[in-house]
């Protein structure tokens, strides 16, 4: 028999164990402190829960409450608003992308002309993405009024300040040896990117740009409550109107065009990178 | 046409790290059709190269290419200069993702302008030039396949026609064979040397492998701690030689100097 030992961990390793007690803690009191004034409570949920079933199901005393069965009268004018929010998606993601490969040049160390410049660049993506396209939504429809306009608009900021970053990551790793190579035969900055980098980046790029346009879609369907276009603003009408039925009608073609993007641009993502 | 002439004066390299990689090296190139650098590691071979085509820029000293210094030069010249100097490398550095024929084209890309290299719509003579290279360098049946889908042997000749698209006076290679195996090692110095018989292109290339200097260069400059150690022939290449380039340091450590012992 060999002689039982116990098995003591180094005293680095302890501290490692301690020092994950000492997270998880942490966690659990930052949750229990955000508690407060936040009306987290199981009751209430319970109680919500049954409330939510009758408003879904509807009550016999209430002649014409509940969301089912979803009224399709107005059916061809929801969709037709769909094609709409998709297409804001589509300006919004491109003219992103293509605010976002210039902004990504020069918010990448490895290619900005300049350390200023640089960092003023990843600064101005940061302000971009500072505030989320419903909030940026609500200044464009101050700006230039009602309409899927502004939606685009608001779409194409946001999006452009994170494409820009996502862009940058994926420069700032390009091999440069590649670099050095097109560098070394005399070509110009631009001709260095365009045959450089460009070849190396161009499979994040697509992949990453498809990505936010799925995302976009989901976000341009809420676009349309601050009146920033799409279909977001049936959903409003209706339910104001106490007219679930046609609202269950606006929520399944909603649910029903982001899964068909989501599945056609994941596919399209598989096929291009 | 007799290559383009290099003219390094006392070029010093040290790098923002404090490392100093070339403390004074005064060399001139101009009648040697083939020239190999070697030394060990870190002697700055690497370096030196870069030097020559503007890659690099000397903390100090002078780098003549034909009539112009690019030490100081505007990026511009630098460009310009390095347009007549081909550049082959260890790890080959195909981009990727890029066809062969595109590579090779990589190579015209200081003649074409702006729009068109943007576009990618390069022109007949350009693409037949490309094509007529990769088939003088044997990979003319693998013009449209993804350079990152060819052997290292393979992807080193494209990377040699990159190099002979730009109709360059001066090939710099920096260890050219050292990612590849003994018989494609063989066979793209014969390249190389072809070429620089053929077209009467100079060659500077930086080596490892003593054999294959003493068989294929006309001139061997070693380099040691970022000097000038010999400049020669393969002759001069005595074992006592060689062993003092690349051991140097460490004979003189084991065996201090006797008058050190001596008593006074
Ligand atoms: N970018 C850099 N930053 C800092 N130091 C560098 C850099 N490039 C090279 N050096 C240093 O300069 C010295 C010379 O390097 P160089 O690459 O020229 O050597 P080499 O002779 O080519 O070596 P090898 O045979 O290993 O390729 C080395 O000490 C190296 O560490
Ligand atoms: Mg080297």
């Amino acid at each position: 028999m060999a002689p039982s030992r116990t098995i003591e961990p180094p005293p680095q390793v302890r501290a490692r164990f301690l020092r994950n007690r000492l997270v998880w803690l942490g966690l659990l009191l930052t949750l229990y402190w955000a508690s407060f004034g936040t009306e987290i409570s199981p009751q209430k949920l319970w109680s919500g829960l049954e409330r939510s079933w009758q408003f879904i199901v509807g009550s016999p005393e209430r002649p014409n409450s509940g969301f089912f069965p979803p009224n399709l009268d107005r059916l061809g004018e929801y969709l037709n608003e769909m094609v709409i929010t998709i297409k804001m998606a589509l300006w919004g993601t491109a003219l992103a992308a293509l605010a976002a490969i210039p902004l990504s040049i020069l918010a990448s160390r490895n290619t900005a002309p300049h350390p200023l410049i640089y960092q003023l660049t990843r600064r101005v993506l940061d302000l971009f993405r500072g505030l989320n396209e419903f909030v940026l939504a609500l200044i464009f429809v101050a700006a230039v009024g009602l309409g899927p306009f502004p939606g685009i608009l608001a779409l194409a900021v946001y999006t452009a300040g994170i494409l820009g970053k996502l862009f940058s990551e994926a420069i700032e790793v390009v091999d440069p040896g590649q670099l050095e190579a097109v560098r070394a035969s005399g070509a110009s900055g631009l001709q260095v990117f365009t045959h450089g980098v460009w070849p190396q980046v161009l499979p994040t790029v697509i992949s990453m740009t498809l990505y936010r346009f799925e995302s976009n879609v989901r976000s341009a369907t809420v676009l349309g409550l601050v009146g920033a276009g799409g279909i977001g603003l049936y959903v409003t009408e209706s339910i104001r109107a106490f007219d679930f039925k046609a609202a269950s009608t606006i929520l399944l073609v909603i649910i029903v065009s982001v899964m068909l993007v989501d599945y056609l641009s994941s596919k399209l993502r598989e096929r291009l990178t | 046409m007799l290559g383009l002439p290099i003219r390094l004066v006392n070029a010093m390299v040290r790098f923002p790290n404090g490392s100093s990689a070339l403390q004074g090296v005064t060399l001139s190139f101009s009648e040697h059709a083939f020239t190999a650098v070697i030394g060990p590691s870190g002697s700055g071979k690497s370096t030196m190269l870069r030097l020559m085509n503007g890659l690099l820029r000397p903390t100090a000293g002078q780098v003549y290419v034909g009539e112009n210094e690019i030490g100081q030069a505007p990026e511009r010249l630098v460009r310009q200069t390095r347009r007549q100097i081909g550049m082959v490398f260890q790890q080959f550095n195909l981009v990727r993702r890029l066809s062969a024929l595109e590579n090779v084209l990589v190579g015209r890309l200081g003649q074409m302008n702006p729009l068109r290299s943007t576009l990618r719509w390069y022109s007949k003579a350009d693409l037949a030039w490309a094509m007529h290279l990769l088939e003088r360098v044997g990979m003319a049946e693998h013009a449209w396949q993804r350079a990152d889908t060819l052997s290292g042997g393979q992807q080193q000749r494209v990377g040699i026609a990159r190099a002979l698209a730009q109709r360059p006076r001066l090939i710099l290679a920096d260890e050219p064979i050292s990612a590849l195996d003994p018989k494609t090692s063989e066979q793209v110095m014969e390249l190389l040397l072809e070429i620089s018989r053929e077209d009467r292109i100079a060659v500077i290339c930086n080596l490892h492998h003593l054999d294959t200097v003493s068989r294929y260069a006309d001139r061997v400059v070693a380099l040691r701690k970022g000097q000038v150690f010999l400049d020669g022939t393969a002759g001069d290449l005595s074992p006592e030689v060689s062993r003092e380039l690349y051991y140097g340091e460490a004979e003189a450590e084991e065996a201090p100097a006797p008058q050190e012992f001596s008593p006074v």
